[in-house]
């Protein structure tokens, strides 16, 4: 595993939490984003998430250093599955240590709240009478997102 | 020439993964105009740029030989 990474396979939540477990940390959050079958009254078959790699990779690696500069003393590991996803599989895995519990709570929903802003991966719902690529519409932004 | 990469939604639209264009240099502002006129449909208002795996503005230059990439709204997590 990479401490920030997209995979392809099922989430293994244990090896993410292992990787920030340490001697010091007196506390370990893990988060997971799942599948979910209704949204909105709407039944969902299955998703499929699409990322750009590379980028979604280092926007990861910038929200870890994002988070640690926030809450000193963390350590953050994160993973994205993509592919096609079934009701209750693990998309999304994030994994926070800290010495104390309030820092690896908060840390965390920054965690997905930033990954839901800045990292390119794409989710399609498909249902059994469609499908639609997910994504709120905006405009330009006068600056960079995330930069 | 300047790579570009599509995906999802822009992925399909086109029927392409990437495409090179044949161009010194341009803005991000003009690449989006030319992905608007040459892919109706584009939506190129509310489409960012990455260029080398790091969003850019609007007014920014894209050079030969750089890799960017269309991103539509994210929807991770």
């Amino acid at each position: 595993m990479k401490q920030y990474e997209i995979v392809e396979t099922p989430i293994d939540i244990q090896q993410y939490s292992d990787y920030v477990l340490h001697p010091a940390a007196g506390a370990v959050t893990i988060f997971t984003g799942n599948v979910r079958e209704w949204t909105h009254g709407v039944k969902t078959l299955y998703l499929a998430y699409e990322a750009y790699i590379p980028m979604a990779e280092k926007k990861l690696a910038e929200i870890g250093a994002e988070m640690e500069a926030k809450w000193p003393g963390i350590r953050v590991a994160i993973a994205h599955r993509i592919g096609e996803l079934q009701v209750k599989d693990i998309a999304v895995v994030i994994a926070v240590s800290s010495p104390h519990r309030k820092a690896a709570y908060e840390a965390n929903e920054y965690a997905i709240d930033r990954i839901k802003e800045v990292v390119p991966i794409w989710k399609k719902e498909i249902w059994e009478d469609g499908e639609e690529w997910i994504g709120a519409q905006k405009k330009y932004p006068e600056k960079g997102v995330g930069q | 020439m300047i790579q570009v990469n599509y995906f999802a939604r822009l992925r399909e639209l086109t029927g392409k993964g990437q495409e090179t264009l044949d161009r010194d240099s341009m803005t991000v502002s003009e690449l989006l105009d030319w992905a608007e006129s040459t892919y109706p449909g584009f939506g190129a208002d509310t489409i960012q740029v990455a260029v080398n795996e790091e969003y850019a503005l609007i007014d920014d230059t894209i050079y030969s030989g750089d890799v960017c990439a269309f991103i539509p709204p994210v929807s991770g997590g």
